[in-house]
């Protein structure tokens, strides 16, 4: 008997959060319905068209003479020389843009962060630079640089850079922030000054992480360099687009192979590299 | 007295007296060199080889000067663009709402033949991980081709090129959640005879559903940054727009759609900072 009250209670507070999830639920299924007009979604169509997906799959894995591509791979890959050179310069693009980027945000992190920034003025317009920076997409500061730099590569490694310096700036800032105090006072009370502090008494605590960090966007920026050429700005992008637009349908399928080869290659190494970083760390 | 006063300390000296201590650190300094040269040495030799010194750099950065002058100030040209470009921005946000909630409700069930926790088939575990891993390396915008393919030009093709592309992230991110979730609390209710979705419901999905719901919020905002392109190759959207007028050299509609987007992206991190907060919160008192 004296168990009612307090079941009552759970009864309630049971109801009270159902209510609520309720609530949510149904608040976002009328945001989906709203974005369901407003992106055209149509179910129908989808339904209607799904055949065309797995047709154009079988499609670009088939030769003219109508043989699967694996029959002859002599055929399939007629461009390999060429595409490897692309995709060369694809990694190259991505490894300079990340590199630059890095060293950008090795210098601006310290000023961004909270706990080491030397002015309040400084922090803020280091913060918001970075957030432009990573805001505005890789390939609308490509199509900027095109017109600037002329077609070609140089075009989208800066792009891919300054992306790389707003997202690395970030990340590297925020470990500054968990970084610990303590060696920088150490260094300023020696009277170290703010640089002497930073490179003594901060980056030994946070250059693995750094490396780290810039190893994972290493690999982000070598799947983004593959689309730059898409506006003209170098990589294998120029030939895969002309591909998809012009129906070379075996070239499309050779073409994705090779990237999503050497995106797997490029991802499996930098593991190795940054598994190798965490044992250097915990020997240490 | 001051630092500066200081006499500055006999180096040489210093050396001389305590070897033990100095030699470690040269050694360690030659280490570092060498792990260091070799990728400055790469650096520069891309950077040879992309163009960034015959040149072009200098001219174009003069070029970049006076582009940047010609974007100010921001100005959509017509109340009517204004509009149309606002329109625009709307369903850019609608694309990438409506491609990361598929892809999450997508992913969800492929996450959990993903897991080593949950399907213990190894050969159903390798499939999945490595075609997650090849729908995941394959680009937005090549996914957003070839859905163009199928249900033709439009914001609809968009949402499902994110749709794809995410399916592959969330997978993988999902899955990892659901591999480091405790074991105690499935094995509590599995001592209760529950079913295998019972186990799932109350065993595994309280404890990585905050995990899950953080990381669907954050991609939101990531595809809202990459759904502004998705329409330079027409699948719906504000890129559209902003190819076009960066393309016809109307700069200052490109600073505008630009500041829109800005603002845009800062408004959802702000709601989604909120909805974040919101989840952690309750789960968090929920544990307790």
């Amino acid at each position: 008997m004296r168990l009612r009250p307090l079941l009552d209670g759970y009864a309630r507070a049971i109801a009270a959060r159902r209510m609520r999830s309720l609530l949510s639920l149904a608040i976002g299924l009328l945001c989906v319905w709203l974005a369901a007009q407003s992106a055209e979604v149509d179910l129908w169509k989808l339904f209607e068209n799904f055949h065309r997906l797995p047709s154009y799959f079988i499609r670009i894995f088939t030769l003219d003479s109508g043989r699967a591509v694996w029959t002859d791979p002599v055929e399939w890959f007629w461009g390999l020389d060429r595409w490897a050179g692309q995709l060369g310069e694809t990694i190259l693009m991505a490894y300079v843009g990340t590199a630059l980027g890095a060293i950008g945000a090795l210098g601006l992190c310290f000023l961004a962060a909270a706990n080491v920034s030397p002015q309040r003025w400084m922090r803020i317009a280091a913060r918001r630079f970075l957030e432009i920076c990573r805001t505005v997409p890789e390939l609308v500061f490509a199509l900027v640089f095109v017109i600037c730099f002329g077609l070609g590569p140089l075009a989208g490694v800066l792009a891919v850079a300054i992306h790389t310096l707003g997202a690395l700036g970030k990340q590297f800032a925020e470990v500054v922030e968990n970084g610990d105090m303590k060696p920088v006072d150490g260094v300023s009370s020696a009277g170290g000054h703010w640089m002497v502090a930073m490179r003594f008494g901060m980056l030994p605590q946070v250059l693995s992480s750094f490396v780290s960090y810039a190893l994972l966007r290493f690999e982000i920026n070598v799947r983004g360099a593959t689309i730059m050429g898409f506006v003209g700005a170098g990589g294998i992008g120029q030939d895969l687009i002309e591909a998809i637009r012009k129906f070379y349908y075996t070239d499309v399928s050779a073409i994705l192979v090779l990237v999503v080869l050497t995106v797997f290659v490029m991802d499996f190494l930098t593991e190795r590299l940054r598994h190798r970083l965490v044992d250097m760390d915990g020997q240490r | 007295m001051k630092p500066a006063d200081r006499p500055p300390p006999d180096l040489a000296a210093l050396r001389a007296r305590h070897p033990t201590y100095f030699a470690p650190l040269l050694a360690g300094r030659a280490g570092g060199l060498a792990a260091a040269i070799a990728p400055l040495l790469l650096l520069l030799f891309g950077m040879a080889w992309l163009g960034f010194f015959d040149g072009r750099l200098g001219r174009g950065m003069g070029k970049l000067g006076e582009m940047a002058v010609m974007m100010l100030p921001p100005d959509p040209g017509s109340w009517a663009r204004a509009k149309i470009y606002s329109l625009a921005l709307v369903e850019t946000v609608a694309i990438a709402l409506l491609g990361t909630m598929a892809a999450a409700i997508l992913a969800f069930p492929l996450s959990l033949l993903a897991a080593k926790n949950v399907v213990a088939n190894r050969v159903l575990h390798f499939l999945t991980r490595r075609s997650l891993d090849t729908i995941r390396s394959i680009d937005t915008l090549v996914w957003a081709l070839i859905w163009v393919n199928v249900v033709g030009l439009g914001p609809f093709a968009g949402v499902l090129a994110l749709m794809t592309s995410d399916l592959g992230t969330f997978g993988k991110l999902f899955s990892e959640a659901i591999e480091t979730a405790d074991r105690k609390p499935v094995e509590g209710v599995v001592s209760t005879g529950a079913s295998p979705l019972l186990r799932l419901r109350f065993g595994i999905l309280p404890q990585v559903f905050p995990v899950i719901a953080s990381q669907i919020l954050y991609y939101f905002e990531s595809n809202t940054r990459s759904a502004t392109i998705i329409g330079i190759v027409g699948a719906g959207g504000i890129g559209m727009h902003l190819a076009e007028q960066i393309r016809t050299l109307e700069l200052q509609q490109v600073s505008f759609i630009v500041l829109l987007i800005l603002l845009a992206v800062m408004a959802i991190d702000w709601v989604s900072a909120k909805i974040r907060f919101a989840i952690i919160g309750r789960s968090n008192t929920r544990k307790e």
